[in-house]
């Protein structure tokens, strides 16, 4: 079992949580994934490592309530233990000097984004962040990301223009593009976040990697739920990556395997209400 | 024990009656329900069954078995209404027998070498096999093998599948201390994760582990061996004086046909997974979903494409269709296997090739497209080869398809090792006594031979555990 130390909550059903994992804390790198399961009916769902703490003994993950599992997860408090975690699971980010480097964060995607531009930083990049919320509050890691790159390369962009830039992530790279101030840049969001930072970089020339979330189960190339279509060929999203080159990756075929079980859902949603864990061994 | 020659005589006469059947659920009634199918002997079933046999001083049933189970002796015991000797008997070489009573392709092994096939029907070893496991686990009081005085050598064992727990079971009883590393949540490998619920209930599995946990293994689940820790660093870091790789083929295979990546596509990995492992036919009282199809395409002729298509069927789908290339005759699936999904109602559709899937504008699968095929000349494997008819494409629609051709290796513990050969298709090369070209490092099961049988992943899980005793001894 694997104790939760700590939960906060970062912003509208968004929840930092610290748990205890001393073994996959030892090894895992920014980059890399966890599978988790809550309790004994859980389903098993994967969680990118925001923070490792190999001296602790512990990892951080973030997550955005979404479905039933994430408000279990949600409602669970420190002293309480999860069923499962296994991990560190998945190719680590490369981490090399490559100049300037433009770490793109979209909504819960900063969670992910964060380690790898701290990684980025520590490596000599020049890191610039961008930020980007549909408002105000739903923004996280504003002062963590500030540390790493300080406040004047943190550039936050909010769809209503509660704070920052009015408009979306692709507005504030595009100038960073044309100003030849981007050697590299990392994006992590929802794939249409993506999809269309690819779509910016593209004729800039300009490398980009993203980390893909397919639907998974095991998380250890063993069943193929996580199948992503990469520069025309069939990839595991749990063995080849999570990063990919993004130029390469067929964001619709993405977007429409991330709807497959949308259904199912809202079924286990409604289901939630009758609490705990109710199937039979 | 000896073989009981002096009741040679009276059995004899009796071996040409036909074999007792086994009862079973209903085709039409169990079709909906995840129970077992095959119900098992009652006592007097066992006995009667048990009689025909000839107790034959040639033990041809014996060579057959691939972890030399003594059959002749406990079917004798069995006969003598001595049940907790003959259970005792099978364990002596069989760590799993309730699992083996049901999914060993007896009619392969022991059964296909029985003398009464010459005149009939051979004795049913594996109800048999079955029956005094069931009688003694439903007793509640399982015996737990005796394990030697502890030698103070540890054994990492990579994976909790039929080889590992073979081997786990068989150095346990030497005295060494051993650890099962199992990536999954649960215990088992394919035996939870592949073989359904109505063909082997996990609660069979979870009371065969529990034996080798009185044993004293030590079964450490969500551990990834190649992530959490690597080969090396087993024994070089964690203590471990010798390690056994039962790490199973798990890396599905597709076809490589346009549209396999459509919405309602799976490999039977991940769609038996999903009803299995993670229980997902009791969604959503388990939280896991899976696809509830209507029309099923299951691609494929092995055990698991029948274990898919009746998953399918269980899961509700109202027309559930099984395309395979060649015909009835080359089906790789036990005849059991067949004859159940038959009854149930699958619908054989063979001498028949997918060539693509075809999809809506959301991205999900609507029909697949196939060509029928005729059988040609005996190819490499001495099947007769089958053979496209030009221009016969034709649809089946369909929502769901399920792809059940195969395996391959997965490539995490590979790629991880140093030092360790694999041969063209990544499976890792081991010899007769599964010894890997790596110093203290053995391998069994299916990451070795490719997709084979649980059966057989036992075999090599034996050979190995004598092995590495032998090497730590030394």
């Amino acid at each position: 079992m694997f104790e939760i130390l700590s939960k906060e909550k970062l912003a509208h059903q968004i929840f930092r949580m610290k748990v205890a994992a001393p073994e996959i804390a030892k090894k895992a790198k920014a980059g890399q994934f966890l599978i988790l399961r809550v309790d004994e009916c859980g389903e098993r769902i994967p969680l990118t490592f925001c923070d490792i703490h190999a001296d602790e003994g512990a990892v951080t993950i973030i997550f955005m309530v979404v479905g039933a599992t994430t408000r279990k997860l949600s409602e669970m408090e420190p002293g309480q233990a999860l069923q499962d975690v296994a991990g560190p699971l998945g190719k680590p980010t490369e981490i090399e000097d490559y100049g300037k480097v433009v770490c793109i964060g979209g909504g819960i995607g900063a969670a992910v984004m964060y380690p790898a531009a701290r990684a980025l930083a520590e490596a000599g990049n020049d890191v610039t962040c961008i930020l980007g919320a549909r408002s105000e509050d739903l923004l996280i890691l504003e002062e963590e990301l500030t540390a790493i790159c300080g406040a004047d390369k943190l550039i936050i962009t909010t769809d209503d223009g509660s704070k920052g830039i009015k408009g979306v992530v692709t507005g504030p790279l595009e100038e960073m593009l044309k100003a030849g101030n981007a050697d590299l840049v990392i994006a992590i969001g929802p794939a249409i976040m993506m999809k269309f930072v690819c779509k910016t970089t593209e004729p800039y020339g300009v490398k980009t990697i993203v980390s893909l979330n397919p639907i998974m189960v095991d998380g250890t190339g063993m069943c193929g739920a996580c199948r992503v279509s990469v520069g025309g060929e069939t990839k595991f999203g749990c063995v080849d990556g999570p990063d990919f080159d993004g130029h390469q990756v067929d964001f619709e075929l993405l977007m429409a395997r991330q709807r497959q079980y949308l259904d199912q859902e809202r079924i286990a949603m409604d289901h939630y209400g009758e609490g705990g864990c109710t199937c039979s061994p | 024990m000896q073989p009981v020659d002096t009741e040679a005589v009276e059995p004899k006469k009796k071996g040409i009656q036909p074999r007792t059947p086994m009862p079973e659920q209903d085709a039409k009634e169990r079709g909906s329900n995840f129970n077992e199918v095959a119900l098992g002997y009652t006592e007097e079933q066992a006995i009667e069954e048990a009689n025909r046999c000839l107790q034959c001083k040639k033990r041809n049933c014996v060579e057959g078995c691939p972890v030399q189970v003594a059959i002749p002796e406990f079917v004798s015991l069995l006969r003598e209404g001595n049940f907790e000797g003959s259970i005792g008997k099978i364990k002596e070489t069989n760590a799993l027998p309730a699992v083996c009573g049901r999914v060993c392709p007896q009619e392969e092994q022991c059964e296909v070498k029985c003398i009464l096939n010459k005149k009939g029907q051979p004795i049913a070893i594996g109800r048999l096999e079955r029956y005094v496991a069931d009688r003694e686990r439903e007793s509640g009081s399982v015996a737990v093998p005796k394990c030697k005085p502890k030698t103070g050598k540890k054994v990492a064992v990579v994976g909790s599948g039929p080889a590992g727990l073979t081997v786990a079971g068989d150095l346990a009883k030497e005295g060494h201390a051993v650890t099962i590393f199992e990536g999954l949540h649960k215990p088992g490998g394919v035996l939870v994760y592949g073989i359904p619920e109505f063909r082997l209930p996990k609660a069979i599995v979870q009371a065969e582990i529990d034996v080798l946990k009185q044993m004293g293994v030590e079964i450490k689940c969500d551990a990834v061996i190649g992530a959490l820790y690597t080969i090396d660093e087993l024994l070089n870091e964690e203590g471990f004086d010798a390690v056994f790789i039962g790490s199973g083929a798990g890396l599905p295979t597709f076809m490589g046909i346009p549209g396999e990546n459509l919405n309602g596509v799976f490999s039977a990995n991940e769609f038996l997974t999903r009803a299995n492992l993670m229980k997902a036919y009791q969604f959503p009282k388990a939280d896991t979903p899976t696809r509830e199809g209507h029309n099923v395409v299951v691609v494929g002729g092995g055990n698991v494409a029948m274990d898919s298509a009746r998953t399918a069927l269980r899961l509700g789908a109202h027309n559930v269709y099984l395309v395979y290339r060649r015909s009835m005759e080359e089906l790789p699936a036990r005849i059991e296997e067949v004859h159940h999904a038959e009854e149930e109602g699958i619908d054989f559709r063979l001498l028949t090739n997918p060539t693509k899937i075809v999809g809506n504008d959301e991205g999900w699968v609507t029909h697949i497209e196939c060509l029928r095929m005729e059988l040609g000349e005996p190819d490499d494997s001495g099947r007769r080869r089958p053979v496209p008819v030009q221009g016969s494409e034709f649809l089946i629609e369909c929502d769901t398809v399920i792809m059940a051709i195969g395996t391959g290796a997965n490539p995490l513990i590979p790629s991880t090792t140093p030092g360790l050969d694999l041969n063209k298709w990544g499976y890792i090369v081991a010899d007769d006594d599964g010894k890997t070209s790596k110093d203290a490092v053995w391998a069994g099961g299916d990451i070795v031979t490719g997709a084979a049988t649980v059966i057989l992943a036992m075999g090599a899980g034996r050979v190995a555990a004598t092995e590495i005793t032998e090497y730590l001894s030394s």
